[in-house]
């Protein structure tokens, strides 16, 4: 029984087998072929072509051509993915003949794919791919010494303005840059300056994590620069806790930044003091410094990140600076000018930025600024005493005043984002400025209040991947001056190869005058830029190449119309125009550990405003500008040297008198001679690549104009405009050493069990 | 009888499962001779491919992933391959390897291949990028060891990492010797079964006769 029944099993299972196994391996094998083209009939190679839920498919060759062969039958699913297409599937019935597909894929718009719009803007960031320029770059740039503004001089389309701080963007005055800092203007980002003598920002690079320096056409999000926006966004949370100290002859510093062990929240302060009186005493200054300038400035912050992936934001700096100088008197020898300079900051900034689901983000943000400036003047004898003037030479009174000027600005901002079909979105929101300006002279006050709204809404529209619009317009209105402006502004990018596009940008700018004009007269409406813009940028990780070429209008300057020697009327009678084409090239690839940029600026721009009688070429443009700045890092030396090489053609320069009639004319003008600069930098950092160092040192030393080029800036004219004084840096060379201390509580442990 | 009669009505099934799992090791077997012979881009794209249909059919294996996924990593190490675009793909099989992994050894190899991947991605701009990119990779390292100590392919790549780095950077030969010795001793104790990953013996011993 038992072997009978295992004889029978044998063959019972013998038959089965050969049943099964036919069905696998003897059906007759089909030729499943085809084409997978994308929906402009390119072949896609490397498409994946699948049986669904079977072993059974191809990869499409470099023609996008596919065979395979199957041996399913009957109702089966073709499957065919390729990254950046949308997924495709297509039901076929598989019989004896042989089958060939033509598939094709529609394009999947991405984000990271999607080209866009760079008309106008530099983009930097220290996480993104081809960034411009990170934060250590604003550091290791030669003649920056960690200025933003002084790194950003190294773009094409920024002049060399040595005597005043601010960006002179394309044509544009040193005014018409803003700063925006988490998407609320700065409205004092430089530290106040003496008449002459250009500050640095208020801003350590190390604060943020992505930087945009528009040079025009930007987004309807930002108004009220006629120029340039610069976009600063803060860094999130730090990436370790850590304390921090630097020690300098100029600048004693410590500050700490404490991570939260759960890396939601984070805090930090720091306070640094500069005093340049060791320092003035060992490098001779052409002013002769009365009082020492001195700088205490205080920071802190705390981010803390909300649930649904959002982060509140909260910075605020004080800052305190005194300072005292002296000068050679323009229209005597004998006398000199002393100019005193106490300045008082505190700047706030809170920002929330929240996903607030269902393709809705929101960017809240609210800012507080206060900026107290106290300037005094004195015309001083040879014994710095005192001096009066009868009123036979009245002007010489003029120079002895003193100045007071308390601007409070507070700023509400929300912007709203929709995520739109595909990748498009629309993004609208408002904006809110209350700005409250006091103005003393001598003993005479004016105040100037003014309410600022505005609203923009802004399209983001991606047709393809490939070709993308941003258009949008922007709503201002100005209590002050009882006038609204509507500013719309239209962008297009497309791309044109493997990391290369051309954009064009065009777009309306108004900007209030300045407060400075607002004290003596309202009655004047905004001043008007109009920006046409293309731009063709070819970028890889390591090198990046492009141009621009741009014409702009200006309408509606303000102009001065004297009056007397001390009084001016307003109108906005002015207008000029700008156009040129700036040159960028980024190479890091080329030679080994040596990173360089070069750019170059031609601008051909004049305008008729303030007190120019004519349409002139403005002070502060130079009609070439071209910068080198070299980076080389030695592993083996550890040790980085960093040279830049600037040099701009002559600005113009000018002087205006009046003539017996009354009647205002150009008496003087001419060019400076060009203008050159070349500087160093090094930094040596010890501890780099040891593994668990429990402190990080950098030492570093600078030299700016190492060749002691004599730079000038302009001339100053004496009352008679017989005499001409050139205006020239404080002192041919600036030299900095300092080191620079971390301690830092590596988290990136905790980071690697909480991630993982 | 009855035993018949429930070998009968069992045998389908039963044979269905042996020829279906001998259907898998013949794929599976067929798909890595392919991977061995593959050279070019497109070839081992199209060897991804092909593990990547046997993952989606199976839908219960770790295997078919962890192979697609490291036949894209070892195109990831031409010069045609852009990372970017490459190592996104091996982290998504990377994911469905490591859901479908049921030991910590099986997990300690996908970790291996994130290590790759992440290092391939900071290679592109290691200046930049070695703060975000290069941290993954040690930290996918980290977890791997941490999920098998004995893991030879783990010793084998943090030696690669110490090797490529400057010896002022805490890297170079005398760093990375010792790591490629204990990986090539751990590498003589292996005993893989089945399709197990066993990369990596050849490539240590080749790395480690550099060091000498």
């Amino acid at each position: 029984m038992c072997n009978q029944s295992n004889g029978i099993m044998k063959k019972l299972i013998t038959l089965l087998s050969i049943i099964l196994i036919s069905q696998y391996f003897l059906h007759a094998q089909v030729i499943i072929k085809g084409k997978v083209k994308d929906n402009r009939g390119r072949p896609l190679p490397s498409a994946s072509v699948t049986l669904k839920d079977t072993y059974d498919g191809a990869t499409a060759d470099s023609l996008g051509n596919f065979s395979f062969t199957t041996n399913e039958t009957g109702t089966q699913t073709i499957s065919v993915t390729n990254v950046g297409y949308k997924p495709f599937e297509q039901t076929i019935n598989i019989g004896k003949d042989p089958i060939v597909l033509e598939i094709s894929l529609k394009e999947q718009l991405d984000e990271l794919r999607a080209v866009t719009v760079t008309a106008g803007s530099f983009a930097a960031g220290d996480n993104k791919r081809g960034t411009v320029l990170s934060s250590l770059d604003v550091a290791t740039t030669a003649g920056s010494n960690a200025d933003i503004t002084a790194a950003l001089k190294t773009l094409p389309g920024t002049q060399q303005v040595g005597e005043k701080e601010g960006l002179f963007v394309r044509g544009g005055a040193g005014y018409e840059a803003k700063q925006y800092i988490d998407g609320t203007l700065v409205n004092n980002p430089y530290s106040s300056s003496v008449p002459d003598i250009s500050s640095r920002g208020r801003f350590s690079p190390f604060l943020f994590k992505g930087t945009v320096f528009s040079t025009g056409g930007y987004s309807a999000e930002y108004g009220q620069a006629l120029s340039s926006v610069v976009l600063l966004e803060s860094i999130d949370l730090p990436e370790r806790s850590e304390i921090d100290a630097s020690v300098s002859p100029l600048v004693l510093g410590a500050g700490t930044q404490q991570l939260a062990k759960n890396k939601k929240s984070s805090w930090g302060a720091s306070y640094n003091y500069v005093n340049v009186g060791l320092y003035f005493g060992l490098v001779k200054q052409t002013p002769d410094y009365f009082k020492m300038p001195q700088f205490h400035s205080g920071d802190a912050n705390f981010r803390i990140k909300t649930k649904s992936g959002g982060i509140i934001k909260y910075y605020t700096t004080f800052g305190y600076s005194n300072l005292g100088l002296r000068r050679s008197d323009v229209d005597s020898l004998d006398l000199k000018d002393a100019f005193s300079l106490k300045n008082i900051n505190w700047y706030n900034n809170i920002s929330w930025r929240e996903n607030l689901g269902g393709g809705w983000r929101m960017k809240l943000g609210a800012s507080y600024s206060t900026n107290k400036d106290d300037f005094t003047q004195q015309v001083q004898n040879q014994l710095n005493q005192p001096k009066q003037f009868d009123p036979s030479v009245y002007w010489m009174n003029y120079k002895n005043f003193a100045i007071g000027n308390r601007q409070d600005l507070t700023q509400l901002k929300a912007v709203f984002d929709k995520k739109l079909a595909g990748i498009s979105s629309i993004r609208f929101g408002s904006e809110y400025w209350y700005s409250a300006n006091k103005f003393t002279y001598n003993d005479t006050a004016r105040r100037l209040v003014d309410h600022l709204s505005g609203t923009f809404v802004e399209a983001n529209i991606f047709l393809t991947n490939d070709l993308a619009a941003q258009i949008g317009t922007r709503f201002e209105y100005s209590s002050v001056i009882h006038k609204a402006d509507i500013a719309p502004r239209l962008s297009l990018a497309y791309k044109t190869g493997k990391g290369a596009q051309v954009s064009v940008a065009y777009g309306q700018f108004y900007q209030k005058p300045e407060n400075t004009q607002l004290f003596y007269t309202t009655n004047v409406g905004f001043t008007k830029a109009t920006h046409y813009i293309i731009n063709y940028q070819k970028m890889n990780a390591e090198r990046i190449f492009r141009v621009e070429a741009y014409y702009k209008t200006y309408d509606d300057l303000i102009k001065t119309v004297p009056v007397g020697y001390n009084f001016n009327n307003y109108n906005n009678s002015g207008s000029g125009y700008a156009k040129g084409v700036d040159v960028f090239f980024r190479d890091k690839k080329t030679f080994k550990n040596f990173d360089y940029w070069v750019s170059y600026s031609y601008v051909d721009t004049k305008r008729n405003y303030l007190n120019y009688t004519a349409q002139l070429q403005p002070d502060y443009a130079a009609t070439h500008t071209a910068s080198l700045v070299m980076k080389r890092f030695f592993t083996e030396l550890k040790c980085g040297f960093n040279a830049t090489y600037t040099f701009a053609t002559g600005r113009p320069y000018y002087n205006f008198l009046i003539n017996n009639t009354g009647k205002y004319f150009l008496s003087d003008q001419g060019k400076t001679k060009p203008y050159n600069s070349l500087n160093f930098s090094a930094e040596y950092v010890p501890s780099i690549g040891k593994t668990n160092a429990k402190s990080f040192i950098v030492l570093f030393a600078s030299i700016s104009n190492v060749l002691g080029y004599n730079a000038v800036y302009s001339y100053n004219y004496s009352y008679s405009g017989a005499y001409k004084q050139a205006v020239e840096p404080p002192a041919k060379r600036f030299f900095f050493i300092g080191c620079f201390i971390s301690w830092g509580v590596d988290r990136s442990q905790d980071a690697i069990n909480n991630n993982l | 009888m009855k035993r018949l009669l429930l070998s009968i009505l069992f045998c389908p099934v039963l044979l269905s499962a042996i020829a279906q799992s001998g259907r898998y090791a013949g794929a599976m077997q067929k798909n890595l001779a392919m991977f061995d012979s593959a050279k070019t881009t497109a070839q081992l794209q199209a060897v991804s491919d092909a593990f990547v249909r046997i993952g989606d059919a199976e839908k219960t294996q770790w295997q078919p992933y962890y192979f697609a996924g490291l036949a894209l990593s070892t195109a990831g190490w031409q010069k045609d391959v852009d990372a970017d675009v490459n190592s996104p793909k091996i982290n998504t099989l990377c994911d469905k390897a490591e859901a479908l992994a049921t030991t910590d050894a099986e997990k300690s190899e996908v970790y291996a291949l994130r290590n790759m991947s992440a290092t391939q991605q900071m290679l592109v701009d290691p200046q930049t990028r070695w703060q975000t990119s290069g941290q993954q990779a040690t930290a996918a390292l980290k977890k791997g060891l941490q999920l098998n100590a004995n893991n030879p392919r783990l010793y084998y790549l943090q030696g690669m990492s110490l090797f490529g780095t400057p010896t002022q950077f805490g890297g170079g030969k005398d760093k990375a010797k010792p790591l490629f010795e204990k990986a090539i001793s751990l590498f003589n104790a292996e005993q893989p079964d089945g399709f197990s990953p066993r990369w990596g013996k050849e490539r240590a011993a080749a790395q480690l006769a550099l060091c000498q």
